[in-house]
């Protein structure tokens, strides 16, 4: 077992994991951030999606370990003060969620996306969601959602701020 | 919250937003997989490598000791406890169906089956002993195509000594709704058009986001199955019936649940085996799903081969359909089933006036993963056959694909209409939705692009695409559900509970996931009772809360389900009315309700009725022999099915030098009857869409020789990405429906129905001039580039030798025009 200390949703945790845990695992099970879901085992789904110093990582495909002074954002700390984020808001009006399971990791990327590119065209969004699997939507709505969002000035989107340069174990994220 | 003054007049028929969205966007979702117990265990499953064995010894020693482990349970250890699967429509008397037990005991039947079960403190240690059970297989021969199957050389599963399953047939002149089609196809040889066509319908994962989960609990009095289905209810009836457990001491509830497309209306062995491993440990125990698992496990879709003759007159009036299926069950027959195949017995014939029709299917046992229900169930191969063979039929006569539909369609005077197949259609307006999706389309600009391409011989051609589809939709009445031998009704309940506070609860039967039954039901609650929107909650799946219903597949929810929520705020209505009379001093008959309102004709005097909610809770003045209490249930059993109807229109691009296909657009114009939330409609529309132009271009599940799922991961079962597709054009005509009082039809399953033959027929409308009439789908570059060379249309422009010298003759790793074992259909004339 190893002893990391993590920041999710502006807490501060410290905890015991095994090395093999992943990060979904860590904050699903010994966090209950049950927000942020699993949905295949090859992380092509996107479902886990998290923010790891403010820039979008698939959680399947990160270690615990590797969180390890890091700061993470899920979906159940992009809402503040009982206000949501301008991109949960988007996809609440736009209709872009239905069983609503791909959604959290959707949201996640979404904003990264728009982190990337404030002002995107259809088509820049599009491949910024594309390592993300929705079967219910076709994708339209949310499209459009991510449109509205970036005009509603959607960036600096989660809480911890940095946006770049951020390393894990010596590897580019 | 919307102020009262932004109030719609009525609510059926605003774009709400969704109700359900809120946990959805926040991360307080409930789904099966958060549920943590005091006490619970994991489960994981060891399954079969082999598509077919026998199982000569299982060796659990080593797992047992391995930590963590509480219980290492084989088929045989829970024999007795662990119930069946169980197939709810057996097509004919004599259907042949080998048991299904969850934990396979002697035999596997296909790969994925599950032969043992490890009980442990976490998941991951349940994973790691479950790599410790040593299980000793006798590997037999395995069969996986249907045509295979039918010869019977190989069996499925010996014992039956046959892989048919059963043969179902609906003949016109047989039933008289038609006449008799070989004379009909007779007449058409010696003076007219016939047209024979195989196409294939390949196998599909419904590949639902949420993996599926189960959790147990068999402490305290009842055992408490939470479970990510689409079907709470059938399944505590299948648990009941199979494992001798009173129905009553049982209580299955579906929490949030990610999505099903059919995928998910089955009874699991993944259930039972999680409800045995739980009674036996006498904890609560939690089994979920990895990806992997899913679509090896879970029941796949379509996998039917299609035998066709359409038999029309010179002027293309068509005369006659016969249809011949094989369709490939996998390894087990499933709750649905053969049933699938049947349910598009009255839809090859489509909108269209046949004279005289047949259809028969044989069903047939693989050793692959069972086939059940997937969006749209036996109305999209219908589909796709019919509309394919329109566009054949429209190149013989030489005139445009959407010219010989209107020649050949039940006009909207027409209606109600009782079709070849027997089928009565309620309502609809091809004509209308056409000309509509005409317009948007620019139908007749993109005709003149295309010629222009074509006249050009530009590289990249331009194909159009038509389908113009119906679908009977909302699976119910119970008399002709009775009378085709399925094992359950049709019919949907609802009941309303008026809370002392002002208050509504609306209880239905139907179990959604993603389709937003919360927001609709509120909807159509809101305007029958008066009530706000946001005064009601709708409750569902759960079966201690809600304990009559049949749940939510075959587009049948709203048709169905909404429609019994109608009846008992109705009901409701009534009841408080006779309190009202009481507490206003008038008489009923002068007593009239409006929008939330009892008052006495010709006075302002008036009661609200949720100040009769709170009358009925004290009781402190009713009237005389009146019983307490205003709530209210109901039962709705249609008449009939409804049958929603639309024309997509697809223009595809596809480049003659490489195969790449390219979606340029998509309309489509649906007329689902009456809306009751056009946002939730559209989103209906979009998410059924891209599935079907999925199967048209990207999703296959593919086995090896040996039954083993290739396409077993996300990284080889390929679904639409958001850089794969377009957005969409979606509209609406509206004919409402005359089964329910609301007008309304489904939609869930429409939009999967109708787009997959609109994408083949534009992909081979643009290859047409090289001699092409069949591309086999999924329509992948590869096979788009195959076809084009074997139809020889680059044969005068050939590329040399010299030109790609690395693509020499008889060099390996090379694609041969021709050489494709797997995928004999290609290219032109098949």
């Amino acid at each position: 077992m190893t002893r990391i200390s993590v920041t999710v949703d502006g807490v501060d945790y410290s905890d015991e994991v095994e090395p093999r845990t992943l990060l979904v695992h860590y904050l699903r099970e010994q966090l209950g951030k049950t927000g942020t879901v699993v949905g295949c085992d090859t992380s092509n789904c996107g479902a886990c999606t998290v923010h790891l110093d403010g820039r979008s990582v698939k959680s399947c495909n990160v270690l615990a370990v590797q969180a390890d002074g890091h700061d993470v954002t899920t979906i159940e700390g992009l809402a503040k003060d009982g206000e949501l984020h301008p991109m949960q808001q988007a996809f609440h009006d736009c209709h872009a969620l239905q069983c609503g399971y791909c959604t959290p990791g959707m949201i996640m990327q979404a904003i990264d996306v728009l982190n990337d590119t404030p002002d995107p065209s259809e088509e820049q969004i599009r491949v910024g969601l594309e390592g993300n699997l929705c079967r219910c939507t076709g994708y339209h709505n949310i499209v459009k959602a991510v449109q509205q969002a970036a005009g509603a000035g959607a960036t600096t989107g989660s809480s911890a701020g940095t946006t770049s340069g951020s390393t894990l174990g010596g590897e580019p994220v | 919250m919307t102020a009262v003054e932004d109030r719609p007049k009525t609510e059926v028929g605003a774009a709400r937003k969704r109700k359900e969205d809120q946990r959805l966007i926040t991360g307080r979702t409930k789904w099966t997989d958060n549920i943590q117990l005091t006490g619970m265990q994991h489960l994981a499953m060891v399954r079969s490598p082999f598509a077919h064995a026998r199982i000569t010894g299982i060796d659990t020693a080593a797992a047992k000791k391995a930590p963590g482990v509480v219980a290492v349970l084989t088929g045989a250890d829970i024999k007795d406890t662990q119930g069946a699967i169980a197939n709810a429509w057996p097509i004919t008397t004599d259907q042949k169906a080998p048991a299904h037990l969850p934990v396979a005991v002697d035999h596997v039947a296909c790969a994925g089956e599950i032969v043992a079960l490890v009980v442990a403190r976490t998941a991951a240690l349940a994973r790691d002993a479950a790599e410790l059970v040593e299980v000793d297989y006798d590997e037999l021969p395995a069969v996986l195509d249907a045509k295979e199957a039918v010869e019977d050389a190989v069996l499925a599963h010996p014992d039956l000594g046959t892989n048919k399953s059963a043969l179902w047939r609906l003949d016109s002149g047989e039933q008289g709704s038609g006449g008799d089609v070989d004379e009909e196809i007779a007449k058409a040889r010696a003076d007219g058009i016939v047209i024979e066509r195989e196409y294939r319908q390949q196998r599909l994962i419904p590949a639902f986001m949420e993996p599926r989960s189960t959790v147990v609990d068999p402490t305290g009095e009842q055992i408490t199955v939470w479970t990510s289905t689409q079907v709470p209810h059938i399944l505590r009836f299948l648990i009941a019936a199979t494992t001798g457990l009173p129905e009553s001491k049982v209580r299955v509830i579906a929490p949030d649940v990610g999505g099903g497309f059919g995928g998910k209306l089955q009874t699991t062995a993944e259930e039972f085996a999680t409800l045995a491993a739980a009674r036996h440990v006498g904890k609560p125990v939690k089994y979920t799903e990895t990806r992997s698992e899913s679509l090896v496990s879970g029941h796949h879709g379509r996998d039917q081969y299609q035998t066709l003759t359409l038999a029309a007159t010179k002027d293309g009036t068509v005369t006659a359909l016969k249809v011949d299926l094989i369709a490939n069950l996998g390894a087990y027959v499933g709750l649905v089933g053969g049933g699938v195949p049947v349910l598009g017995a009255w839809m090859f014939n489509a909108i269209y006036k046949f004279r005289a029709y047949r259809f028969t299917v044989q069903t047939v046992l693989t050793n692959t993963t069972w086939v059940d229900a997937y969006r749209g169930a036996g109305r999209p191969e219908a589909t796709y056959a019919v509309e394919r063979l329109m566009d054949e039929l429209a190149v013989e006569v030489g005139v445009d694909p959407l010219e010989i539909r209107e020649k050949n369609w039940i006009k909207h005077e027409e209606f109600p209409f009782t079709s070849v197949a027997g089928m009565t259609y309620d309502s609809g307006n091809y004509e209308a939705a056409t000309a509509r999706a005409k317009e948007l389309f620019d139908y007749d600009g993109l005709r003149r692009e295309q010629q222009e391409r074509r006249a050009s011989k530009d590289p990249v051609q331009l194909g159009i695409g038509v389908s113009t589809f119906t679908e009977m939709c909302g699976l119910a009445p119970s008399r002709v559900l009775g009378s085709l031998n399925y094992g359950a009704g049709g019919w949907e309940h609802a009941s309303i509970r008026m809370l002392a506070t002002g208050k509504v609860e609306v209880i239905t039967g139907t179990s959604p996931h993603g389709q937003g039954h919360e927001t609709a039901w509120s909807q159509i609650a809101a305007d029958r009772l008066g009530v706000p929107f946001e005064d009601i909650e709708v409750l569902h799946g759960d079966t201690q809360i809600s304990p009559r219903g049949l749940d939510t597949y075959g587009s049948r929810s709203l048709v169905v389900g909404g429609e019994a929520v109608v009846r008992a705020a109705d009901k409701v209505v009534e009841k408080a009315k006779v309190v009202a009379a009481h507490l206003l001093e008038a008489s009923i008959d002068d007593v009239e309700f409006s929008q939330g309102r009892f008052t006495v004709r010709g006075t302002d005097n008036g009661i609200g009725i949720t100040e009769i909610a709170t009358a009925q809770f004290t009781s402190h003045n009713l009237p005389d022999g009146v019983e307490s209490g205003i709530d209210a249930d109901a039962t709705f059993d249609p008449d009939n099915f409804s049958f929603p109807h639309g024309t997509h229109l697809c223009a595809m691009e596809v480049d003659t030098e490489t195969g790449q296909v390219t979606m340029r657009k998509y309309v489509s114009v649906d007329d689902v009857g009456q809306i009751i939330n056009p946002l939730i409609v559209e989103g209906q529309v979009h998410g059924g869409v891209v599935q079907g132009i999925a199967q048209a271009l990207w999703e296959e599940a593919v086995f090896d020789d040996q039954g083993t799922l290739v396409s077993g991961s996300f990284v080889d079962y390929t679904l639409p990405t958001a850089a794969d597709t377009i957005s969409l054009v979606t509209e609406n005509t509206t004919s409402p429906s005359t089964t329910n009082t609301l007008g309304t039809k489904g939609v869930g399953e429409a939009g999967a129905i109708a787009s997959t033959p609109a994408v083949v027929n534009a992909l081979v409308d643009a290859l047409r001039p090289l001699g092409i009439n069949d591309l086999q789908m999924p329509c992948t570059p590869e096979r788009v580039w195959k076809a084009i060379q074997s139809a020889g249309s680059n044969q005068a422009e050939a590329t040399t030798g010299d030109a790609q010298p690395h693509f020499d003759a008889g060099a390996p790793n090379q694609d041969t025009p021709g050489d494709d074992a797997g995928a004999s259909t290609d290219g032109a004339g098949q």
